[in-house]
């Protein structure tokens, strides 16, 4: 176990690690002068070369990237331009928003995370327990509802759901606030308030791939051997669907959740688009319009961080759900 | 018959590495150092459990697999290590018949594609056209010409394994390696195809390697016999002196498990006890000595050689074979022996369905 | 062990090969044929398969629909704006005229926009999901194939994929690849930014096909009949295109034809977010994006290009789902 777990964070940092390389060549060594985006317009030569000189980019590559992993590990000096001493984990400073990059990331973080996870446990289980139902009545009109229901999920698009949303619940009943974020911890009224919509229409999207999923699954292992076998030897249906089946059925579902959670914590552009909150995919789409460099990298490298730990966590889940995996 | 063989098989030898993760642990030594010649137009028969050695040899043979060591001599040409381009002119006389009918024909091919693959891919254009000479094939191997654009799913086992061999003729090959070319077929169709097989032997002159687990076919196609256990061949022979005359006590075990429908119950059959020895570690010296009722201490640091007895062509890797001449009816004796199960997890029955 | 009769003599010799009925059809049918008509059969497919039919035409259409309409994607129809730039009359200004109505501002002609849109949209899904396509079966089917230090190559490739936030890199890398193009100030064709678009869905888009077809020729490699091939000498490009690929065109085929609404969904979030194609192309999410300012003043403008983007997705989806119930029998949904 042990092993296993060393052996998939290694090729997770190894993954980790080209990402950062990538990205880092995509952005700072395409040729496009990062510095131009940075500055307001109008600036002067001696201002630009000032920038240029600050951020580092007369250095050669090796030794920026070099830089720029050594601060998020350690932290380093920035110099006086940049708010001096940059702790770990730094990633840089922003000359666009004026601060470090970590401050702006440690912000909007938290915006993101409280739209997935509602999202999340609210998909998983609608989607899941739909499909499940779905499965275990197959040909009834709770079935053929069911796959109209993902069907219908499954082809509609975020923005146009959102849109609706906002504009039935918000704009035209006016039963809730336009949407906005409170930190959870302040006021968890107003918090639940203005996500809700957000979370109904990731939920509402992904549980119909959930349902369609699960669905198909639950419907192979209820025609496996074993799952009769446990029937025949008189074992209750509740026994059987709920701790037989369920547990075999489920296992493909935890991967392609964990991929799916991880991805959406990388940033909910569309969803965060649609409804104007600021989270990290907001804020990484502001970044890119503003030519923001560092606030860029760091997303991107926030995002795969995310998506690389949910593979890790996926492949743990799946040892613990099914046996059959064996660690090595 | 010529003396010159047409397939001369020395130190053949194929060894597969184990791996967890990066490192190699151990080695599967699947195939031994085999030695046999085929000659023109002669059959050779490889027999053995399941697990011996014999389709890896077969694939060695046909180069699907790259052997560890040791070499194949073809028309008198080495082929151990020729790459495909070197191998062109050699495919068309070397050709192979899989095991399985229904896993041996693409199932996206029509019949004709299938037959007529080995044309194409070697780039022949035979006088009268491809078609026509795939029609001649199938009808050769007693299919219907008009079944030309049927697809193998349309046909039964039988009738596939019939284009298997349809498929092998194509290049007119001198000789072809039969993988258990009947044992995924029904009892009734083996017969059949067998005679198929034996016919086609006659009228074209073909040499076989014919590898099967099951010596009554072999018995019934063989000239030859060589009999494998654990990558090794024990003995090896002409089909009288291997049925009539074994002198290997692993031989003889195999012949006796043959059920004979003159005698009634379970007289002459020797039970080997335990099971076939890993070959990631076989055992030292004689690999069947853990089976084996005659074994002695020699046994276990000494690898018998095969080496002919008597002078006569049947060559046997035993210490201590049974003496020329000792027909199989003198064996009841020995049968009920108790034999010295000295391997770990020795008695344990085969409980197989 | 199988016990067949000990003596070759008493073998008896029954000849099924050549007494087949003669009532049988001489000619087989592939597998190939015999999907289709079981999609033929399938009312759905034939339902949804239509309806793409048509979007296509209108797709491919649109020149001479814009003829016999009358209006063009650029035309701007001021004068039927009220002062504050929202449409007059009812739903968005929808007359006879102009049926889906008027855009807010500038006072564009939104059905035939939306026709020009579609016909982006679908450009630019097909040819990437084509070269996705291509990409994906020759890499996955070399990976699986051959195997060793390739396949760990690819693989490791597939999972870097996976692992980069593909809207960001999107959104960050296609301003900075007009710019090497372009420089700062120069004019961006709208075939350009179509360019750019199926350029970055192909970079991203290949690793899903890949694995699939890795997987399937991995399954298949060791069949006797890719090795019978192998022992007639055949080489590479046979084996690859005449043995393997022939078996598995039937998931492949039904992964282009749910990649092709992956890529509509995709090419409408990224001109959602506001990168690849220019205002000037006519494009379902860049409308969307723009409707957004105008939800509660003009309603109507969000619904036409949603609900339109809505039908062509889920055409594709359900026919789709009927392409692998023909292709798989098997399978259940």
């Amino acid at each position: 176990m042990a092993r296993f777990l060393i052996k998939r964070l290694f090729s997770a940092t190894l993954t980790l690690f080209a990402v950062s390389v990538l990205t880092f060549l995509m952005f700072f060594a395409l040729p496009r002068d990062p510095v131009t985006g940075m500055c307001p317009k109008n600036c002067n030569p001696e201002r630009l070369e000032r920038v240029r000189d600050d951020l580092g980019l007369n250095d050669p590559l090796v030794s920026q990237y070099a830089g720029y992993m050594k601060g998020i590990v350690t932290g380093r000096d920035l110099g006086s331009a940049q708010g001096g001493r940059c702790d770990a984990p730094c990633l840089g400073w922003s000359y666009v928003s004026n601060e470090a990059v970590s401050d702006t990331i440690a912000r909007v973080l938290p915006v993101t995370l409280s739209i997935v996870i509602p999202a999340a446990i609210l998909w998983l289980l609608l989607g899941v327990g739909l499909g499940m139902v779905s499965a275990l009545r197959r040909g009834t009109w709770l079935d053929r509802a069911a796959i109209g229901f993902s069907l219908t999920g499954a082809s509609l698009q975020l923005y146009f759901v959102g849109a609706v949303l906002l504009l039935v619940f918000v704009y035209n009943l006016r039963l809730l606030p336009v949407p906005s974020y409170t930190s959870l911890f302040d006021n968890p009224a107003k918090w639940a308030s203005g996500l809700v919509l957000a979370w109904v229409a990731l939920a509402f999207l992904f549980s119909a791939i959930y349902a369609r999923l699960s669905r198909a699954q639950m419907l192979e292992t209820l025609s496996e051997d074993f799952v009769r076998t446990a029937r025949a030897k008189g074992l209750a249906k509740p026994t059987v669907y709920g701790r037989h089946a369920l547990r075999a059925a489920i296992t493909p579902v935890v991967t392609i959740a964990g991929l799916d959670v991880g991805g959406a914590l990388g940033g909910t552009v569309i969803t965060e688009t649609t409804f104007g909150i600021q989270g990290l995919g907001r804020t990484a789409v502001d970044a890119v319009r503003s030519g923001d460099l560092p606030t860029i990298m760091a997303t991107v490298l926030i995002a795969a961080v995310f998506v690389v730990l949910a593979n890790v966590l996926v492949d743990l889940l799946y040892a613990a759900i099914d046996p059959r995996v064996r660690l090595r | 018959m010529t003396d010159e063989p047409l397939l001369r098989v020395r130190g053949l030898t194929k060894h597969f590495p184990v791996r967890q993760g990066l490192r190699a642990t151990g080695l599967v030594r699947a195939v031994d150092g085999l030695d046999f010649d085929v000659r023109p137009g002669e059959t050779l028969g490889l027999v053995g459990e399941s697990g011996c050695g014999k389709t890896t040899t077969g694939r060695m043979l046909v180069r699907l697999l790259e052997p560890t060591a040791g070499t194949i001599e073809f028309a008198g040409r080495d082929i151990t290590h020729a790459g495909r381009r070197e191998l062109r002119p050699l495919r068309q006389d070397l050709q192979i018949i899989f095991q399985d009918p229904y896993a041996s024909l693409n199932p996206r091919h029509t019949v004709g594609r299938i037959v007529a693959m080995p044309l194409q891919v070697n780039g022949i254009k035979p006088p009268g056209g491809i078609k026509a000479r795939v029609q001649e094939l199938l009808e050769l191997v007693g299919l219907n010409p008009e079944h030309y654009n049927r697809y193998p799913h349309e046909f039964s086992g039988g009738q596939r394994q019939r284009i298997g061999i349809a498929r092998a003729l194509a290049l007119r090959p001198k000789l072809i390696v039969a993988d258990e070319p009947v044992s995924a077929l029904d009892v009734s169709i083996q017969a059949q195809v067998v005679n198929l097989l034996r016919d086609l032997q006659r009228d074209l002159g073909l040499a076989f390697v014919f590898i099967a687990h099951d010596l009554a076919v072999v018995r019934h196609f063989c000239q030859r016999v060589a009999v494998m256990y654990l990558g090794r061949i024990v003995e090896i022979g002409d089909r009288a002196d291997i049925y009539e005359r074994p002198q290997h006590p692993y031989t003889r075990a195999l012949l006796s498990a043959i059920p004979d429908v003159t005698r009634l119950g379970p007289a002459g059959r020797i039970r080997l006890t335990g099971d076939v020895p890993t070959p990631l570690d076989p055992p030292s010296g004689c690999r069947f000595r853990t089976r084996c009722w005659k074994a002695r201490d020699i046994c276990a640091t000494e690898e018998p050689a095969l080496v002919p007895r008597d002078g006569g062509d049947q060559a046997t890797a035993c210490h201590f074979p049974e003496p020329a001449g000792a027909g199989l009816q003198a064996e009841a004796a020995v049968a009920v022996a108790e034999p010295a199960g000295r391997g770990a997890g020795a008695n344990v029955e085969e409980v197989s369905p | 062990m199988s016990l067949s009769p000990v003596e070759g003599v008493a073998l008896a010799e029954i000849e099924s090969g050549t007494g087949e009925p003669a009532t049988k059809g001489v000619v087989g049918r592939s597998p190939g044929q015999l999907a289709w008509l079981r999609l033929r059969r399938d009312r759905t497919a034939m339902l949804s398969g239509s309806l793409l039919v048509f979007f296509m035409l209108l797709g491919l259409a649109a020149p001479l629909i814009e003829m016999v309409y009358g209006i063009g994607p650029r035309e701007q129809f001021q004068n039927l704006l009220d002062g504050f730039g929202m449409p007059l009359g009812y739903a968005g200004g929808v007359t006879g005229e102009h049926w889906f109505g008027l855009e807010p501002g500038l006072g564009r002609d939104i059905f035939i926009r939306l026709i020009y849109g579609l016909r982006t949209s679908l450009f630019i899904a097909f040819a990437a999901a084509l070269i996705t396509a291509t990409i994906g079966v020759v890499l996955g089917a070399l990976a699986g194939y051959l195997g060793g230090w390739l396949d760990a190559v690819i693989n490791w490739i597939t999972d870097l994929t996976l692992a980069m936030p593909f809207l960001i890199i999107a959104l960050a890398l296609t301003p900075t690849l007009t710019l090497r193009f372009y420089g700062e100030r120069g004019q961006v064709s709208s075939a350009f930014g179509v360019g750019v678009l199926i350029a970055v869905f192909a970079v991203f888009g290949w690793t899903s096909t890949a694995r699939l077809v890795r997987g399937q020729v991995i399954a298949l490699r060791e069949r006797e009949f890719v090795e019978a091939a192998r022992a007639s000498g055949a080489g590479l490009g046979h084996m690859l295109f005449r043995q393997l690929l022939p078996n598995i065109w039937a998931p492949i085929l039904v992964s282009f034809s749910l990649a092709v609404p992956q890529f509509i969904t995709s090419e409408a979030a990224l001109s959602f977010i506001g990168v690849g194609l220019s205002d000037e192309t006519p494009s379902f999410g860049r409308m969307i994006y723009r409707s957004l300012d105008f939800l509660q003043t003009d309603p109507a403008y969000v619904f036409f290009p949603g609900i339109m983007i809505f039908a062509l997705v889920f055409a594709f989806n359900l026919f789709g789902d009927a392409l692998r119930d023909a292709l798989d029998p098997k399978s259940s949904r």
